[in-house]
C-alpha cells in the first residue's frame, strides 16, 4: 500500500510544484502584458494575453487533478483541507492577473503619461507580492521557514498600497481628464492593486495554515 | 471440558482485542492514514507474535501472585475479570484487563485461602502507577527528539506524510506485539497451570510448549476481537476523543509500546540484572493507561492547556474500582460455582513445618534459632491453607514478609511421585536423555515438598542444579522444574 502511496505522492509534489510555476509565469506574463500595453506594442501584448489564457487553463486543470488526487488516495488527511484551501486561492491569484490584462484588452483604457512609470511600478510590486506568496506555499510545502516570505508579501502589499493612493491622488487632481475618464483609471488601478491585497488574504490563511502544522 | 473453561479466557481476548488494538491503531486509522484491514492484519499477526515468543515473562508474575490450581476456578477468574471489563465499559469508566485479572486472581486467592503476596501485589501497583507516567516521559523525550529531527530535515509535506504512514504501520505492528506480550498474560495466564496440554510441534524445530499454544489461542481471540469490533473504537480515538496531529499519533503509539515492551521483556531484565540494577518488573499493565499518559506527556510539552485533568482522576479510579470489583464478582461467582454447581474450584494445598523443611529452615542464613525458637509450637501441625499458615506465621514473628515467604516456600505441601511410567511419557521435547537418566535414578520415590525433588536432583547431577551466574540456565531450569511439578503431580493423583 504504502509503496504506491510513494509513487502518487512523488507524482503529485511534482504536479504542486508545476502548479506553483503556473501562477508565478502568469504573474511574470502579466506583468510583460501591461508593459506591452502601456509601450502601445499591440501585437506582443496579445500574445502575452494568449499565453496567460493557456496558463490559467493549464493552472486550472492542474489544481482539479491534485484536488482528485488527494481526496482519492486520502493523501495528508491532516492538512489536505488547508492544502486545497491554499490551491484554490492561488488558483484565484492565477485568474486575477489574467482578468486584469483582459481588462486592458476589454476596456482600452487610456493611461496617461505621467501615471506610466507608476503603473509600471504598481505592476511590478504586484507581482512581486504574488512572487513571494509563491515561494511562500513553496516552503509551506517543503515544511522550512515560511515566515522570511510571508514577511516580503506583506512588505510589497504595503509599497502598492502607497503607490496606489499615489496615483489616485494625482489621476483626480488633474484638470485635463473627464470624471468618466478618472472613474475608469480608478478602477483599472484597484484592479491592479488587488493582486497584492489576494496575495496579501493568501499569505494570511497561510501563516494559520503553518502555526497547524508547527511541531 | 476444557474447550468450555477456556471460553471466558477467550472471551476475555475477544473484548481485548476490541477495546485495546485501538490503542495502537486509532489514531492512524482514525485519521485515515492507515486503512482498517491494513491495521486488522498487521495487529492481528503481531499480537499473536508478541504472546507466543515473549508473553510468559508477565505471566509469571500473575503465577505469583495466585497460582488457579484447579480448571473451574481458573474459568471463573477469567470469566469475572471479563464480566467486570464489559460492565465497565458500559459505565463509561477507562478500565483494563490488567486490573480486573489481578483483581479476579487475588478473589479467588481470598476464596480458596491461598494466601496473597503483599510484596507481589505491591509491586503490581506500584508499576500500574509507574506505567503512565513512564509514558508520559518517554513521549516527551520522543516527540522532542522527532520533532528536532523533522524540523532539521526539512522534509516535503509528502514525503512527511508518506514516512509517517509507515511509522504509524511499524509504531502499530510494535505496538501490538508489545500488547501481545504484555497482555496475554491477563487473557491465558491463570489456565497455565491447569490446562494440561501436551507439547505441540508445528514443523521440525518449532515446537510450541504447553504456554504458548494456550498464547496462541488466546492471540487468535484478540485477533477476532480487532476484526469484529475494533473499527468503532479506533474511530473513536482517532476522531473524537483526542485530536491528535500524525506525529504526535506515532509518538504516543511508540511510547505506549514501548512502555508495554519493557514491562514485559525478560531479556531487558535480565540484562538490566547482569547491568548490576535491580531486574524489570515484568507487570501486564493497561494499553489505555499508558496512551492516556502519553497524550499528557505531549500536552504538557505544549503547555498543559489542552489536557483534561478528569482522564487522570479516571485512571486512579479505575486502579481501585476495577480490581475490588472483580475480586468481589470473583468471590462470589466462585461460590456459586462451587456451591451451586459442584464443580472444584481449587485443590487445597496445604503447609507444615515438616522434619526435613525444619532441617532446611535451621540452614537459612535469615532465619535464626530465635526465629526457630518462636515457630516451636508450630512443628509438626499441619495448616489446611496458605492463608492460614500466613497468619499463623504473622502472629509469631511479626510482620517480616520475606522471612515469612521463606518459611512458606519450605513448608509448602506439594507432594510430588517420581512414577517411571510419569518419566517415560516425558519426551525427549522438554528434557534431555542425561537429564531423564537422572530422574530414572529417583524413580518410586515420594518427595513432600517439591524443592525436596530439585535439591536430591541437583544432588546426583549437575545438570539439574542452579548455576550462581548463568541466569539463563536458571530461567531454563525453572521452566523444567515447573513443568515437571506439574506433571508429576497431576498424575500422581490420577494413578492414586
Amino acid at each position: 500500500m504504502s509503496h504506491s502511496v510513494l509513487r502518487k505522492q512523488i507524482g503529485l509534489k511534482k504536479r504542486i510544484d508545476e502548479f506553483l510555476d503556473q501562477v508565478s509565469e502568469a504573474s511574470l506574463l502579466f506583468k510583460q502584458g501591461v508593459g506591452f500595453y502601456i509601450d502601445e506594442k499591440h501585437e506582443q501584448f496579445e500574445e502575452k494575453l494568449s499565453q496567460i489564457a493557456t496558463v490559467e487553463h493549464h493552472g486550472d486543470e492542474m489544481r482539479r487533478a491534485i484536488e482528485r488526487q488527494l481526496y482519492l488516495k486520502t493523501l495528508i488527511p491532516e492538512s489536505r483541507g488547508d492544502v486545497l484551501q491554499l490551491l484554490e486561492q492561488l488558483d484565484t491569484l492565477l485568474d486575477c492577473c489574467k482578468e486584469v490584462l483582459w481588462q486592458f484588452q476589454i476596456e482600452l483604457p487610456e493611461v496617461p503619461y505621467k501615471s506610466h512609470d507608476d503603473m509600471q511600478e504598481l505592476v511590478s510590486y504586484s507581482v512581486e507580492s504574488v512572487e513571494a506568496i509563491v515561494r511562500s506555499a513553496r516552503a509551506f510545502f517543503h515544511s522550512s521557514e515560511v515566515t522570511d516570505y510571508l514577511h516580503k508579501v506583506s512588505y510589497w502589499e504595503s509599497e502598492s498600497d502607497k503607490v496606489t493612493t499615489r496615483m489616485l491622488m494625482d489621476i483626480y487632481r488633474r484638470d485635463d481628464l473627464s470624471l468618466c475618464h478618472k472613474s475608469q483609471l480608478k478602477d483599472l488601478v484597484r484592479q491592479v492593486a488587488q493582486i497584492a491585497d489576494r496575495a496579501e488574504d493568501v499569505a494570511d490563511r497561510l501563516t494559520i495554515y503553518v502555526i497547524k502544522r508547527m511541531l | 471440558m476444557l474447550p468450555l473453561f477456556l471460553s471466558s479466557g477467550l472471551f476475555l481476548g475477544w473484548s481485548l482485542g476490541a477495546n485495546d488494538a485501538a490503542n495502537v491503531f486509532g489514531a492512524a486509522v482514525g485519521s485515515r492514514m492507515v486503512r482498517f484491514r491494513t491495521a486488522a492484519i498487521v495487529s492481528s499477526v503481531c499480537v499473536i507474535a508478541g504472546a507466543v515468543y515473549s508473553g510468559s515473562g508477565t505471566a509469571d508474575t500473575l503465577g505469583k501472585l495466585g497460582e488457579v490450581n484447579a480448571l473451574a476456578g481458573a474459568f471463573m477468574v477469567a470469566f469475572s475479570a471479563a464480566i467486570t471489563v464489559y460492565l465497565l465499559v458500559k459505565a463509561r469508566c477507562l478500565v483494563s484487563t490488567s486490573q480486573a485479572i489481578v483483581g479476579a486472581v487475588v478473589g479467588w486467592n481470598f476464596f480458596s485461602g491461598s494466601s496473597t503476596d503483599p510484596a507481589v501485589l505491591s509491586k503490581i501497583m506500584l508499576t500500574w502507577v509507574a506505567c503512565p507516567a513512564l509514558a508520559a516521559l518517554f513521549s516527551i523525550l520522543l516527540y522532542k527528539f522527532i520533532a528536532g529531527m523533522i524540523r532539521a530535515a526539512q522534509l516535503h509535506i509528502f514525503t512527511l506524510d508518506g514516512m509517517t504512514r509507515w511509522g504509524l504501520i511499524l509504531a502499530g505492528a510494535f505496538g501490538s506485539y508489545a500488547l501481545g506480550a504484555n497482555n496475554m498474560a491477563n487473557v491465558m495466564g491463570v489456565f497455565i497451570p491447569v490446562a494440561e496440554l501436551q507439547p505441540l510441534q508445528v514443523f521440525p524445530g518449532l515446537v510450541l510448549s504447553e504456554t504458548q499454544q494456550l498464547f496462541f489461542l488466546g492471540g487468535l481471540a484478540v485477533s477476532l476481537g480487532i476484526f469484529t469490533y475494533s473499527r468503532k473504537t479506533m474511530m473513536l480515538v482517532g476522531g473524537g476523543i483526542v485530536k491528535l496531529s500524525p506525529v504526535a499519533s506515532f509518538v504516543v503509539v511508540m511510547a505506549n509500546s514501548l512502555v508495554l515492551f519493557i514491562l514485559s521483556s525478560q531479556s531487558l531484565s535480565n540484562a538490566s540484572v547482569s547491568l548490576g540494577l535491580p531486574p524489570i518488573p515484568l507487570v501486564p499493565v493497561s494499553s489505555s493507561q499508558a496512551t492516556i499518559g502519553a497524550i499528557v506527556g505531549i500536552g504538557l510539552l505544549k503547555g498543559g492547556r489542552g489536557i483534561r485533568w478528569r482522564s487522570l482522576a479516571n485512571i486512579a479510579f479505575g486502579w481501585i474500582l476495577t480490581p475490588v470489583m472483580a475480586a468481589t464478582i470473583c468471590f462470589i461467582c466462585l461460590f456459586f460455582l462451587q456451591n451451586v454447581f459442584q464443580q472444584k474450584t481449587f485443590h487445597p494445598v496445604a503447609y507444615e513445618l515438616t522434619p526435613s523443611a525444619w532441617d532446611k529452615l535451621s540452614e537459612q542464613d535469615d532465619v535464626t534459632l530465635e526465629t526457630l525458637a518462636k515457630l516451636d509450637d508450630m512443628w509438626l501441625e499441619r495448616y489446611p491453607n496458605a492463608s492460614e499458615f500466613r497468619d499463623a506465621l504473622t502472629y509469631r514473628l511479626g510482620k517480616r514478609p520475606k522471612l515469612i515467604n521463606t518459611i512458606m516456600f519450605y513448608a509448602r505441601r506439594d507432594s510430588v511421585r517420581i512414577s517411571p511410567k510419569v518419566i517415560s511419557q516425558l519426551g525427549s521435547d522438554h528434557f534431555s536423555d542425561e537429564e531423564l537418566d537422572v530422574l530414572y535414578e529417583l524413580s518410586g520415590q515420594v518427595f513432600v515438598h517439591s524443592w525436596k525433588l530439585k535439591d536430591a536432583l541437583g544432588e546426583l547431577s549437575p545438570l539439574w542444579r542452579y548455576s550462581a551466574t548463568d541466569h539463563a540456565h536458571n530461567k531454563m531450569l525453572d521452566d523444567k522444574f515447573s513443568f515437571l511439578d506439574s506433571q508429576l503431580r497431576v498424575h500422581t493423583s490420577k494413578s492414586f
